[in-house]
């Protein structure tokens, strides 16, 4: 570990998000993942051990690590999207543990946003339910590359293997209704540790890898688009100090695609072009810039640009769509229902734009994922399809192609709050 | 695609960098808080990266119990003159003078709560409409819900089970006159991350983070420092060990740990092999099950 060339310092970050309720033993999976992993620490063991004990749990409940507020820990349900880190030597682990009843939707879509894996749990007694459709929908609909579902309590079944044949099977049979790219299953206990880390010793007949072998290699540097460079910009720069009078920086963080040094590079709405002189990382000068980073660019030419502004390339590649009217699905977040008619802010990259709700289009139903185009009132945890029209033209990509610039927000105006996450389509 | 790929490190130091910017953008008047330790040195670095060559576009902020370590304050007052950065330091001895708290009594006695007065003070004052905080999530469970953009009432107030849902990285800023944001540009990172960082990025701590000789006494087998603050009990003996904070808070309420480590690399390997959080020192905690919950949504960061 010692050395900057070490391996330590080449982690690669992966985000997951966890779908399941709470008797699907999802708590007790991230217990034990964490646990197995080495990233509970002692004081946190003792303090798990004081409230197990007062809650009358006999064995030590590996759920209570993941109940962070104190209503939840009364409840024993977890009732908000709760972030927790591990570190492997391979990668850095982000989890967004999301609870997962139906009233919960908005959670669930708020955790997978980020997500590049999403781990469903199914309980291997009962098998595919309602809840598990739900939850491949919503990775589905937020396009998370990669979905792993975790058949667990395999203990509770006697490790049987067409148990889990059978739940691979249903779920197979319904996911050509789902764009999801990479499927895995794996059968687990959580409880007892067999897949998880180690290798179950219960379960010879199954010889893919455990749970965290795929996380720590599942393939997630193409994730991003490298295509298409997207350069939403955030901030302008401007020191006019002594040392730089001139300087003049784009500052933002590349929504996709790279930009070298030299490469023509036109600003949208104004249609202007120039070049790219340099790719600041503050002393440091870069020769190319790619997503994720966060930098500031600076151009050959003088020319009005302002935070809401997006730096495409000019020559080949696609451009993004210009359009004051879009179509998006969204997941309603607020008990205030969706307004016909209605205006709402819309943050989209760093641009912000006023809209109007022209149009519901239909209802999703996420249970059997059937489209109710009759009943158009949207309320807290519905998902569907809407048009809106925007006082000014956004710049966007379809979000099956660009997580970064095919996603955006509805903030109502009344109450500030944020009332919508929206997938443009 | 290999070639476009960035360690965890750079991840997250962009990933900051992105929400410290937005605040410049999206609030009139932000302001960051520092306290000489190690998150808020590390934000402040991330936040000279985000706008350089110009300098950073906000205030920085010390909540000043008086109850400090030496070290600290000299760190502070140092960095702020190398940088030329402008540091606002609001006093808990003026709302002590003030009547707005009372001085807790008893040895366990810390200003660590009346803080939370201060901050709010200074942030009406001031008229911040956004400051931004160091916590980090894996620090304690209240904290591991807390978003990037945390809306306060008018009252300086949390309501954990009314926030703002955050996707993608969208941040809603929106807010009514009198209320304001908490911000946590390093949310994502561990406590290891920010060693890893402090260490690739090469940068500066105050001394009190390395081993050195120092005047100690054991309470509730947690040591502490003899400094003017603190009043020892008659069962309570001083003595000479090699100490260093693997956190910095007050005085009153910093345990420190038994170690000889010298550099950032023996920092890393210790803070590897070691069995306990690093606020499993901080007295502050330990006072009930949800003590920074409870806390947290009066105003505290």
């Amino acid at each position: 570990m010692s050395g900057k060339e070490s391996g330590y310092l080449d982690m690669e970050l992966l985000r997951f998000t966890t779908a399941g309720s709470v008797d699907d033993g999802k708590s007790t999976l991230i217990g034990r993942l964490l646990y197995d992993s080495k990233a509970i620490f002692e004081d946190q063991m003792e303090a798990i051990e004081r409230v197990s004990e007062r809650s009358g749990h006999e064995d030590v409940n590996l759920a209570l690590l993941t109940d962070g507020l104190k209503s939840e820990r009364e409840q024993g349900i977890t009732i908000d999207v709760a972030y927790r880190y591990f570190a492997t030597p391979k990668r850095k682990f982000i989890i967004a543990d999301t609870p997962g009843h139906i009233q919960y939707t908005r959670n669930m879509v708020t955790g997978a946003s980020t997500a590049n894996v999403a781990l469903i749990l199914v309980d291997a007694r009962h098998g595919v339910l309602e809840q598990t459709l739900r939850h491949a929908f919503i990775a589905s609909l937020l396009q998370i590359p990669h979905v792993i579902f975790c058949i667990n309590k395999m203990d509770l079944v006697d490790y049987n293997q067409e148990t889990f044949e059978k739940i691979k099977a249903d779920i197979d049979a319904v996911s050509s209704k789902l764009s999801v790219k990479d499927i895995r299953f794996v059968p687990i206990s959580a409880l007892k540790g067999d897949n998880v880390v180690d290798r179950s010793e219960s379960m010879d007949w199954y010889d893919g890898p455990t749970l965290m072998y795929l996380l720590e290699n599942i393939h997630i540097s193409s994730d991003i688009n490298h295509d298409d460079f997207r350069f939403p910009v955030q901030y302008v720069v401007r020191p006019q100090s002594a040392d730089w009078p001139d300087y003049r920086g784009y500052a933002g963080r590349i929504a996709s695609g790279a930009v070298q040094l030299g490469d023509e590079v036109s600003v949208l709405p104004s249609g202007f072009t120039s070049k790219v002189k340099s790719i600041d990382m503050m002393e440091e000068s870069l020769e190319v810039g790619f997503a994720p980073q966060s930098v500031s660019i600076t151009l050959e030419d003088d020319i009005d640009i302002s935070r809401g502004d997006m730096l495409v390339k000019s020559n080949n590649g696609s451009k993004p769509t210009s359009s004051q009217d879009i179509d998006v699905m969204v997941c309603w977040f607020n008990e205030r229902k969706l307004v016909p008619r209605g205006k709402y802010v819309i943050r989209h990259t760093s641009a912000e734009a006023r809209a109007m709700v022209t149009e519901v289009s239909y209802k999703m139903n996420i249970n059997t994922l059937e489209k109710n185009e009759e009943d158009k009132e949207i309320g807290m945890n519905d998902i569907a399809r809407i048009k809106v029209r925007t006082t000014k033209p956004l710049f966007f990509d379809s979000y099956s192609r660009n997580r970064n610039t095919g996603s955006l927000i509805l903030v109502d105006e009344a109450t500030n709050e944020t009332v919508a996450a929206g997938m443009i389509i | 695609m290999d070639k476009y790929r960035i360690n965890h490190l750079k991840e997250l130091e962009a990933e900051s960098i992105f929400v410290i910017r937005e605040v410049a953008a999206q609030f009139e008047n932000p302001v960051m808080l520092f306290s000489g330790g190690k998150d808020s040195i590390v934000m402040f670095h991330l936040a000279r990266k985000a706008f350089w060559p110009a300098k950073v576009p906000f205030p920085l902020m010390h909540i000043d119990t008086g109850h400090n370590f030496p070290e600290t304050i000299e760190y502070r007052d140092r960095v702020m003159e190398e940088t030329g950065t402008k540091c606002i330091v609001a006093l808990v001895q003026d709302s002590i003078d003030e009547g707005k708290v009372v001085e807790e009594k008893g040895f366990n006695a810390s200003r660590n709560k009346l803080q939370t007065v201060t901050l709010l003070d200074a942030i009406e004052n001031n008229k911040f409409d956004a400051a931004m905080g160091g916590g980090r999530r894996d620090e304690e469970k209240a904290r591991a819900k807390e978003r990037f953009f945390s809306h306060r009432d008018e009252f300086g107030q949390w309501d954990p089970k009314n926030q703002r849902p955050e996707l993608w990285n969208l941040f809603n800023g929106r807010k009514n006159m009198g209320e304001h944001f908490r911000v946590f540009p390093i949310s994502n990172w561990t406590e290891m991350d920010v060693w890893q960082y402090i260490y690739m990025e090469e940068i500066e701590l105050p001394s009190l983070y390395f081993t050195h000789k120092r005047e100690v006494f054991n309470r509730d087998g947690v040591w502490m420092a003899n400094e003017p603050c603190m009043q020892l009990k008659d069962t309570e003996k001083l003595e000479m060990k090699d100490v260093r904070c693997r956190t910095i808070g007050d005085v009153t309420c910093t345990g420190l740990t038994l170690s000889t480590a010298n550099t950032i690399e023996d920092i890393i390997l210790e803070v590897a092999a070691t069995r306990t959080t690093e606020r499993g020192g901080r007295a502050d905690d330990k006072r009930s099950e949800s003590a920074m919950e409870d806390r947290k949504r009066e105003g505290y960061f």
